[in-house]
């Protein structure tokens, strides 16, 4: 046995370091996503959506869409802290979300029948929330109506953080919510965007 | 320090996991190793309090699994011609005399020597992998090398 045998055997072992292990790793990823979410284990599955306001990040539970977001930072992380860290890239699990969604943009849906899983949100915030999800396709409420509605007329300013709070945007339309002073108002997903649902939902 | 959500940690260790299990159990049974070795990783994730060396806890994990998959091969009695078909394994192996010869090698060895050479781990991180000392770890590389010598260096110099 000589030194250059041992490292011939050495480098022939180190040779399957280079080994392009990568596709079909993903490859083997997915069916294991798919049988892990057969099995019960996915918690929460997340995706995203394309629409014509750019891609949405939405995420569901077993009791319903948790979350749908403009911006896909940190999410995930926010989900794994506050729901369960069993979060999981599932998408065959959000086509009913992304069916509705494609209905929507396409003027072929005016309310959705998604179930809404509330646990991001909790209190007043909820209650307010709720009292959002309940404005109807094409209508247009202002903070301090929707303040008076869940009996807090003097509360317009914590209505309006509380709409700002939306885990859900679009499916709960805060975009719906504006000042009463006129103008589309602000939007966690930028003014543009709320103009364009508003317009859309044939509400300007 | 807290696990990270599942999806980061899967996409952090999949293909260092995959690679593990391609050259400890071959490409045909890589996938299904690495199916139960996530699935398993999924199911105590909730538990799992301590995400500091997730790698090292997921590649023990692949290591059981790898076990599992050689013994089941060694139980099956009739050879994988009368199993139905199945494709192509996605990746291709150089060498596979020597990684047939690995193949043969005593667990511990074996996994000692895949992820020593193949996942280029220190032999700290491979003991803890395989719950043993790092002594034991290089006392594990060092036999499985001397093994595959005996093994496979024989052939390769009648093959020169």
């Amino acid at each position: 046995m000589t030194n250059s045998e041992l490292s011939d055997l050495e480098a022939a072992l180190r040779r399957g370091a280079a080994v392009d292990v990568d596709a079909a790793a993903a490859a083997a990823a997915v069916t294991t996503v798919a049988a892990a979410d057969r099995a019960g284990l996915v918690d929460v599955a997340v995706s995203t959506v394309d629409s014509p306001v750019g891609d949405l990040f939405v995420a569901v539970t077993p009791k319903g869409l948790v979350r749908l977001a403009f911006d896909p930072e940190r999410v995930l992380d926010e989900l794994a802290e506050r729901i369960s860290p069993r979060v999981v890239e599932a998408p065959a699990r959000l086509d009913p979300v992304r069916r509705e969604l494609d209905e929507y943009f396409a003027g072929r849906r005016r309310a959705f029948d998604l179930a809404v899983d509330w646990s991001l949100t909790s209190g007043f915030r909820r209650r307010v929330l709720e009292a959002t999800a309940r404005i109807p396709t094409g209508h247009v409420t202002t903070y301090g109506a929707l303040a008076q509605q869940v009996g807090k007329p003097t509360a317009a300013r914590a209505v309006g953080n509380a709409v700002g709070s939306n885990p859900v945007a679009i499916v709960v339309p805060c975009h719906r919510v504006v000042p009463a002073a006129g103008g589309v108002g602000n939007y966690g997903g930028g003014p543009e965007r709320k103009a364009f649902l508003l317009d859309l939902e044939g509400a300007r | 320090m807290r696990p990270p959500p599942f999806q980061t940690f899967l996409e952090n260790h999949r293909d260092s996991v995959y690679r593990f299990l391609v050259f400890s159990v071959g490409p045909d049974a890589a996938d299904d190793c690495l199916q139960e070795t996530f699935i398993a990783a999924l199911r105590a994730y909730p538990r799992l309090e301590d995400g500091s060396n997730l790698r090292a806890w997921v590649l023990t994990i692949a290591h059981r699994k790898a076990i599992d998959a050689h013994r089941g091969r060694a139980r099956r009695p009739v050879p994988a011609a009368d199993l139905p078909e199945r494709p192509a394994p996605a990746v291709t192996v150089p060498d596979p005399g020597l990684w047939q010869a690995v193949g043969e090698l005593p667990p511990k060895q074996r996994a000692a020597i895949v992820l020593r050479f193949v996942s280029d781990l220190p032999f700290r991180e491979v003991g803890r992998i395989l719950d043993i000392s790092e002594a034991a770890a290089r006392q594990n590389v060092r036999e499985g090398l001397a093994h595959l010598r005996k093994e496979y260096a024989d052939d390769e110099q009648r093959a020169v």
